[in-house]
């Protein structure tokens, strides 16, 4: 199998859409002439053209509103956003437009669309590009959200993304661009909703999306040396949530940790460890515990933002507190 | 109804004439009817009536083909819906909340929608719909269908980033999109050249090299004709921004009494009243007479009439309908 970066394994994504759809297209800052802020979109434009890989100005909630427009009528857009820190300008179009316009119609109208950039923690970058804004998204019922952590749920995801019928926000990150990993020559799709096991254990469950599932995995190793076999969840999907994965995962495990880089109020971990609350109550042997980021925005120190974030301590120090080790 | 004559120079034949007062006839109809329904609270929250303003909705659809052209506009939708052939009685149903509304009950007045009448809402954010409208002209122009669309939006929304961000877009990709301006003077509350860092809204096209055009809101013909022009230069890929001066006699919203302006200012936007200046025009050509119109009046209260009880027979959605129309598949609603 080819190993290839995060970012190249989205560029086969959205080459293989385009080339199989002559209604998907791309739009975004510097998507063309520059090859993408983050080099996703790179050679697209040599390849399709300026009809369908399309430069815009820096208007978030007109270019975002743009491709809403678009997909309501007849287009599949993919609308990639520098970051979703600017993604915030076009919120509105998004939740008010994208995810409620089939709602409001009656069923009439269907908004087949994505919307993707990278999210989260970045490093050297201080509050206002630092920070992951995946509550945001997950909190709105109309919208589907993903957030893969490897090359090969990235490809995947982002063909089902664009083929899917409903408006989906893909959360990347900055310094997931250069992650490789392996991806299959042959075409595949992974389902919008399903959770992936990286890992079997029996001992604990810790569950996380996104970046953090690196953190997660090397804790689980060394967890292993301990005599400690932890099964690692990668939720891939916010919304829909695979409950039924996490559920089975708990039952056996009879403990969790969740861990996310977002902030701890109203957060996808917080939610995470309710519905594990209410669910599995009567086959828990400890209180679900969350590892998210500080409630604090991002500083720019480097030793500081660090201690903000979830690490491999905090995350051992959970594991301890289920495992009651402390 | 008012007497002051139009200032029309096309000739425009007599069946147009007809279907134009017969429109604006029906939605002045539906929207009394409206108003009445809300008084007896059959019909709740929002409810933004389209009075006064028929001219420019009636107007400018009647310019366009709605086989392949479309029609995008904000809360105040009535009048729009109506001119697009939407039938009266799903909209009443819709305002009623009831499963036979066009949107079964989930959108309400300001949320009317029918794909096949190419009409695309109906949306409540002020000036969201205008980025949307140019992302339709955009799919047009992709597609290269030859169709264009109408974005209507009030002189508050004009000064929304939404608008501005639009213009720019629509510029730079060429896209067939009118933007027309329904001034109707009072944002809400406030009056617009308080608002406003020019006079003439027309004049703000200018900013983005989009030419930009007058018409007399309360005059259906000078509508007609200003739009049918926009079209024209927007079909060979350049925007333009229509101001269409117009005035509602009703508030903001129902809930509105509408006593930041005076008596007078009301009375006179009267005086030029859309409906009667059509019917003046057409007595003068013979094409209708008071017993005509008395007829036609008649003819269109049945409908309402109609719309009315239908919606009061239909049935209220069941319960279970909250879970429909989200998403493409129902299982991606969180249900523990």
């Amino acid at each position: 199998m080819a190993v290839i970066s995060y970012r190249e394994a989205l560029n086969q994504a959205i080459d293989e859409e385009m080339a199989r759809d002559e209604n998907v297209f791309i739009l975004g800052e510097e998507v063309g002439e520059y090859n993408g802020a983050y080099k996703v979109s790179r050679g697209l434009l040599a390849k399709y053209g300026e009809k369908r890989v399309i430069d815009t100005p820096i208007a978030e909630l007109g270019f975002t509103g743009i491709g809403i427009g678009a997909a309501i009528a007849g287009l599949r857009p993919i609308v990639e956003w520098m970051t979703h820190n600017f993604a915030i300008l076009a919120m509105d179009q998004v939740i008010n437009n994208a995810a409620k316009m089939r709602h409001m119609s009656g069923g009439q109208i269907k908004v087949p669309i994505v919307f993707r950039g990278p999210n989260g923690p970045a490093e050297y970058l201080s509050s206002q590009h630092s920070q992951s804004l995946a509550a945001f998204w997950m909190h709105v019922p109309g919208l589907k959200v993903v957030a893969p952590a490897t090359p090969y749920d990235a490809k995947g995801l982002l063909k089902s993304a664009i083929r899917d019928d409903d408006p989906v926000v893909m959360l990347e990150a900055e310094l997931m661009y250069s992650w490789e990993g392996e991806v299959p020559e042959e075409e595949y799709l992974i389902p919008i909703g399903k959770a992936d096991i990286k890992r079997q254990g029996k001992d604990v469950t810790l569950i996380t999306y996104s970046k953090p599932l690196r953190t997660v995995l090397s804790v689980a190793d060394k967890l292993a040396e301990r005599g400690i076999d932890a099964e690692v969840i990668d939720l891939r999907s916010l919304r829909p949530l695979d409950t039924d994965t996490i559920f089975a995962s708990v039952r056996k495990t009879h403990r969790a940790v969740v861990v996310d880089e977002a902030w701890p109020m109203g957060s996808p971990a917080s939610f995470v460890a309710y519905a594990i609350s209410r669910e599995c109550f009567d086959e828990l042997d400890a209180q679900v515990e969350i590892v998210t980021s500080e409630d604090v925005p991002m500083p720019y120190n480097h030793r500081l933002e660090l201690a903000v974030q979830p690490s491999e301590e905090k995350i051992s120090d959970a594991v301890a507190k289920v495992l009651y080790m402390e | 109804m008012g007497v002051k004559k139009t200032n029309s120079a096309k000739v425009l034949n007599d069946s147009l004439y007809m279907s134009l007062l017969e429109k604006m006839l029906l939605i002045r109809i539906f929207e009394e009817r409206a108003a009445q329904m809300y008084g007896l609270r059959k019909i709740g929250g929002f409810c933004h009536l389209y009075i006064g303003e028929e001219a420019v909705a009636t107007g400018s659809i009647a310019a366009i083909d709605l086989k392949k052209d479309y029609v995008v506009t904000a809360y105040r939708d009535h009048g729009h819906a109506l001119a697009c052939g939407m039938d009266p009685k799903v909209l009443m149903a819709e305002l009623f909340g009831k499963i036979t509304g066009c949107s079964h009950g989930k959108g309400g007045s300001m949320h009317f929608f029918d794909t096949e009448k190419h009409f695309l809402g109906g949306n409540g954010i002020v000036g969201a719909q205008i980025p949307v409208a140019t992302g339709v002209a955009f799919s047009q122009h992709y597609k290269e269908t030859g169709g264009v669309t109408l974005v209507y939006f009030g002189d508050g929304a004009i000064h929304q980033g939404a608008f501005h961000e639009s213009l720019n877009m629509a510029k730079i990709w060429n896209l067939p999109i009118v933007y027309i301006c329904e001034n109707n003077q009072w944002g809400m509350g406030t009056f617009w050249k308080k608002v406003s860092a020019v006079e003439d809204f027309y004049k703000m096209g200018a900013a983005y090299d989009i030419p930009g055009m007058q018409a007399d809101g309360m005059d259906v013909l000078d509508v007609y004709e200003k739009t049918a022009k926009a079209v024209d230069i927007a079909k060979n890929g350049q925007p333009v921004l229509l101001e269409a001066r117009t005035y509602r006699y009703k508030g903001h919203s129902m809930s509105d009494p509408a006593k930041y302006r005076t008596r007078e200012e009301l009375e006179a936007y009267k005086k030029q009243d859309p409906i009667g200046r059509l019917k003046t025009l057409m007595e003068e050509k013979n094409l209708i007479d008071d017993k005509a119109f008395d007829a036609l009046h008649k003819k269109l209260k049945k409908i309402v009439d109609a719309a009315v009880e239908f919606a009061e027979k239909s049935e209220e959605p069941a319960i279970h309908t909250i879970y429909e129309d989200i998403y493409a598949d129902k299982e991606a609603i969180w249900q523990l």
